[in-house]
């Protein structure tokens, strides 16, 4: 019990990210729909960015917007990984949109995003 | 003393340029065949200008550009390789003059590729012939591979595509070995530069290292020297048009096999190198063994072409074995006969193609009587004919003698019986081809329609037979001096190397 | 501060600027965008070209050009040395000469597409170029999302198939893009640094560490993708086949090589590789890529569309570049790449062929090329440079890239890879010159020729240009590749070499 205690508390959150990061690779592998795969993408990307949320924080530590007088690094949360990840946030927005365009596109060309169908039009 | 001299690749570039020239000038024949003729003429002209100070001891060189930091595209001129670039420069002349009336009269098509590959081929033969490095040397030697693949295909038929692929198959094969061996050779040595005598010494690699890299460049040189069992694409070839098969498949492709034998041996490993680690005594079993087997499949072959390729394939294992005995005499007589069987296989392959101009005749037992119907040419064939088999006053015989007499310097008579086997096969291969055409009655009806002379044709294979018999009654007669140059380069190889009585 | 001093960031600049306003221009005019996006081209090689010279002469130094003048590691650094600037000079070089390739098949489209394509074309030099010269790990990420980006763009351009085959690599290159983002965590986790230069004097005490090799591999699973390493290149057959054919020249020679690099980058320059986990990381590597240059070649044999058997084709040559850095040792590295660069010419000169051929003809069956040699002249010669210089004569570049591999081989007793890159060069030349023969031999041309030549060679000349300079370069970059490895690649060695 001990030990779990300590795993969680130490290495917890890691493995839950690492679980939500491999669902989201398993999803995308293994769905059949186009647009499934494209929702485990997302998943996967949030996992990432969670994962860096998780290594930002430091006990003890808040949001990192300077308080007047408090200089100490130690009472603030690392901010860069919460910088990065605004931009991987945007990043996967622009790659959910541009999925979601040749989705559109290969619903217009196959009549379908489901993928034995779309393979089966494709190969003719 | 070494002059730095643009002559060696203005040699090469005259046939290179050749080459250009014609194929943009596809639409003139006329104008397409004179740069032919030009750059031939070029060649040998930039290549016999230099065969007098060479002779005196000069050595010309020049850098065209570097392939690596410290080894350059170099072309040198050393005896050993002067006789093969005059030889090749010299027979370009009558082989292109020849290739003219052939195309003409057989009415090829793709003429345009077909010289200006021709030209390429031979601007890649002097420049192996001249090579400094070994890596010069492999980048001659695989452009000859690429060019000369076009030549095979000529046809482009069913059977041309087949042969061409064994063609590629064999020699791509034989080039990244060779690659694979010059690797090698560089990381041991830290140098490639040609050195006669050999620049590999025994406290650079372990004796298996030496004996693997041997066998690697070895077999590169082997498979376009045809020696067995790496030969396959040698008759496989012969579907190409007949001057083809005279230049490429009797002098420039399986002679610069020979000579990548000779000079692996003589100027990488070195004779005394070699006798320690033991190689060469395998090589020149089976040297031996390819002269004799060799010679029976002759026997057997109606085609004649197909006949000479195999009379080929023994005759340059004359070489490969005179190289592999590692006495002065055998080397010297492995470089003439270089000059020697050159000279009377490429008289035989233009009259093999001059029966098929005239007559469409391929096979040996169809040309009864055919002496009496193109009496130069024949009697041209049964002098080359004495000379394959080593008969006297012939060029052949100088090459043999040499051949023999080193045999016996190295202590390995039993050579010398290969030689004279061989010999009495040659006459025996050879011969019927003189009997039926000139002791033969013609059949009386005879349906075959006989084209008419060509002169084109038949002056260069005069010219060759000419100089097969004057050279052959006096080999010292005029520059290129072929003997002196075979007995220079011979000692220098073996200098310092008591090999020998 | 002169401008010459600015050059490294104009590299990425111009083109960025350029592009974003290219569909604004397309708007007034149909063609004005695509004018301004080649001159920002223009601009983006003369600047990489002016820092080749700035980094030459300062010798083996690194030019450090920080962004707002920012000092890192707090700011973000273009770090360019002599291997990054040879790099860019061949992608500004490959993307000026490609852009006008692309105006023939655009003919007909409107201001939209017409800019839209431009547009593409220039953000895809901007990641191209962006991922070579940054210095920064977290700002490679953006540019290898924006390379990624206007790639699958361009891909998606390519006709009715090509969305699918945009979709799948969309798919598979997220995945790339997650993995590398993950390894740069550990890194930051473990360095606090984002900064290479930075990261390469921090990461020394964590080599050893299970966190450190996590990392690693996740590098080489990431960029493995992106550059189709072995049994990662499932999506780069059909990406490369259906890519829009005015730009699978640029996507084929470049895209697949910059991931290259960038592995490059990591694993001889920040990680350095002269410690266990990056030995044993060498050795997986080395298998993946003997790997992948066999059954890449084997499968290239099978194929019947000539541009499918020239994108298996580069799963086998990437492998060369895997191998090269797998022998880990100088001429390995110098072998690998200078294959980087050779190749990326080779395979942007088929490729461009290929597109002639689907423009003339409307398809690119490899057995539908008879009489290629009469009607598109130019083309024909181009490959047959291409072609020897895949199967590595000289004195093409394809033959130089193999002698350094080889003579790396030797040095380091890895004798398999020699034998490997033997049985490579001669199944190169199976697949090759059987497209050779197939010009040359077959005499009916059953080909049905959509378009009528317009010129001598058979090509608008806007396509004639780029396969023959293409072509000249594979012969240029054979020639002067001991200039190029002595006076450039030598120079900007990675230090483990040089101890």
């Amino acid at each position: 019990m001990e030990a779990l205690n300590d795993f969680l508390a130490r290495r917890g959150i890691y493995t839950l990210v690492m679980i939500l990061f491999f669902l989201g690779i398993y999803g995308m592998v293994l769905s059949k729909n186009y647009m499934k795969k494209l929702m485990a993408m997302n998943v996967m990307q949030v996992a990432v960015i969670f994962f860096y949320l998780c290594f930002a924080q430091k006990e003890g530590g808040m949001i990192p917007i300077l308080v007047p007088g408090d200089v100490n690094p130690l009472d603030y949360i690392n901010p860069l990984p919460h910088a990065l990840m605004l931009t991987a946030i945007v990043v996967s927005m622009g790659t959910t949109g541009v999925a979601l365009a040749l989705l559109m596109r290969i619903k217009e060309n196959y009549g379908s995003i489901e993928e034995p169908d779309v393979l089966r039009r494709a190969s003719k | 003393m070494i002059v730095q001299d643009p002559r060696p690749f203005m040699a090469v570039g005259a046939a290179f340029f050749a080459a250009i020239l014609v194929a943009f000038s596809r639409k003139y024949p006329n104008v397409r065949e004179t740069w032919s003729s030009l750059g031939a003429i070029g060649m040998f002209v930039l290549i016999y200008s230099m065969v007098g100070d060479v002779m005196n001891g000069t050595v010309f060189e020049s850098t065209l550009f570097m392939l690596t930091d410290n080894i350059g595209l170099t072309l040198r001129t050393d005896p050993a390789g002067m006789i093969f670039a005059c030889l090749s420069s010299l027979l370009w002349i009558p082989i292109n003059f020849y290739s003219i009336g052939y195309m003409r009269n057989n009415h090829e098509a793709e003429q345009t590729g077909y010289f200006a590959s021709f030209a390429v081929c031979l601007a890649a033969t002097c420049g192996i012939s001249l090579a400094s490095n070994l890596l010069t040397f492999f980048v001659f030697y695989e452009i000859l591979t690429i060019f000369s693949y076009p030549l095979v295909l000529h046809e482009r038929n069913e059977e041309a595509l087949s042969a061409s692929r064994k063609y590629l198959a064999y020699t791509l094969v034989s080039g990244q070995l060779f690659l694979a061996g010059t690797v090698g050779v560089y990381c041991i040595s830290g140098t490639m530069d040609f050195t006669a005598g050999g620049f590999i010494t025994m406290d650079m690699a372990p004796v298996w290292v030496l004996q693997l890299l041997f066998i690697l460049m070895i077999m590169a040189g082997s498979v376009k020297a045809a020696v067995m069992p790496l030969h396959g694409w040698l008759p496989a070839a012969m579907v190409a048009p007949t001057p083809v098969s005279a230049l490429l498949h009797a002098v420039a492709v399986v002679k610069t096999g020979a000579f990548a034998v000779l000079r692996v041996i003589g100027f990488v490993f070195g004779p005394a190198l070699l006798s320690q680690i033991g190689m060469a005594d395998i090589l020149a079993w089976i040297a031996a063994a390819t002269i004799i087997i060799s010679s029976f499949i002759a026997l057997k072959q109606d085609n004649l072409k197909r006949r000479l390729a195999f009379s080929t394939i023994g005759q340059l294992s004359y070489i490969v074995l005179g190289a592999s005995l590692l006495t002065p005499l055998a080397i010297k007589g492995a470089y003439l006969h270089l000059v020697a069987h050159a000279l009377m296989k490429i008289t035989l392959f233009m009259c093999a193609g001059c029966i098929i101009v005239r007559t469409h005749l391929h096979n040996i037992s169809e040309m009864n009587g055919i002496g009496f119907r193109m009496p130069v040419t024949m009697s041209c064939f049964a002098i080359a004919s004495f000379g394959i088999a080593g008969t006297p006053f012939i060029i052949g015989f100088i090459s043999k003698w040499n051949l023999a007499m080193g045999a016996i310097q190295a202590g390995k008579p039993l050579f010398v019986a290969v030689w004279v086997a061989s010999a009495m096969l040659a006459i025996a291969y050879l011969m019927p081809v003189v009997r039926m055409a000139f002791f033969r009655k013609p059949p009386t009806d005879d349906p075959r329609q006989y084209g008419s002379i060509s002169y084109l044709m038949l002056i260069p294979i005069c010219f060759t037979t000419l100089l097969a018999i004057v050279l052959g009654c006096d080999p010292e007669l005029f520059p290129p001096d072929f003997y002196e140059l075979a007995t220079t380069a011979a000692n220098k190889i073996c200098a310092g190397w008591g090999g020998g009585w | 501060m002169s401008l010459a001093t600015h050059a490294p960031v104009f590299i990425v600049l111009l083109p960025l600027t350029a592009s974003l306003l290219c569909l604004l221009f397309s708007r007034v005019h149909r063609k004005l965008g695509s004018w301004i996006v080649q001159a920002a081209l223009v601009g983006s090689f003369a600047s990489a070209v002016s820092t080749l010279y700035a980094v030459l002469e300062k010798g083996s130094h690194t030019i450090h050009y920080w962004m707002g003048n920012w000092e890192p590691p707090i700011g973000i650094e273009f770090a360019v040395d002599p291997l990054n600037t040879s790099i860019l000079c061949m992608i500004t070089f490959l993307s000026l000469v490609i852009s006008f390739y692309g105006k023939p098949f655009l003919k007909d489209e409107d201001w939209l597409h017409y800019g839209g394509y431009y547009t593409l074309y220039g953000l895809l030099t901007v990641g191209l170029c962006g991922m070579v010269v940054t210095g920064d790990v977290f700002n490679m990420y953006v540019y290898l999302e924006i390379m990624s980006l206007s790639g699958y763009g361009l891909i998606a351009l390519g006709g009715k198939k090509s969305m699918l085959a945009a979709f799948r690599y969309l798919l598979v290159g997220t995945i790339a893009a997650s993995f590398y983002l993950i390894g740069i965590g550990y890194i930051y986790s473990m360095t606090g640094s984002l900064n290479m230069a930075d990261i390469s004097v921090r990461i020394q005490p964590f080599v050893h560490t299970p966190l450190f090799a996590f990392s690693v591999a996740c590098f080489l699973i990431a960029f493995g993708i992106k550059m189709a390493l072995f049994p990662l290149h499932g999506w780069q057959p059909d990406a490369y086949t259906y890519a829009h054919p005015g730009a699978a020249g640029l996507i084929s020679g470049c895209m697949s090589k910059v991931p290259a690099y960038a592995m490059i980058r990591y694993f001889f320059y920040v990680f350095g590789v002269n410690n266990p986990v990056m030995g044993g990381l060498l050795d997986v590597m080395g298998i993946m890529g003997v790997c992948g240059i066999l059954i890449g070649s084997f499968m290239a044999l099978a194929q019947f569309d000539f541009r499918r058997m020239l994108a298996y084709s580069s799963v086998a040559q990437l492998g060369y570049i895997a191998v090269g850095m797998a022998i880990g040792n100088m001429y390995g590295f110098i072998g690998a790449v200078l294959h980087l660069i050779n190749h990326a010419f080779m395979k942007s000169c088929l490729f461009l062929v290929t597109g002639g051929i689907s423009y003339r003809f409307g398809e690119v069956n490899l057995y539908r090329l008879g009489g290629l040699n009469k009607k598109m002249t130019v083309s024909t010669v181009a490959v047959c440079f291409a072609v020897l210089s895949m199967v590595g004569i000289p004195p093409t570049c394809g033959f130089f890239s193999k002698w350094y591999l080889m003579l790396g081989a030797y040095e380091g007793k890895q004798f398999i890879y020699i034998a490997v890159l033997v049985i490579s060069s001669l199944l190169n030349a199976i697949y090759y010159f059987r497209i050779i023969e197939q010009m040359f031999i077959q005499r009916e041309a059953s080909l049905t020729e959509i378009h009528k030549p317009e010129t001598m060679f058979g090509l608008p000349m806007e396509m004639v240009v780029p396969i023959g300079i293409t072509g000249i370069g594979i012969l240029a970059l054979g020639i002067y590749s001991m200039n190029i490895v002595t006076y450039v690649l030598k120079l900007g060695l990675p230090e483990v070499f040089l101890r």
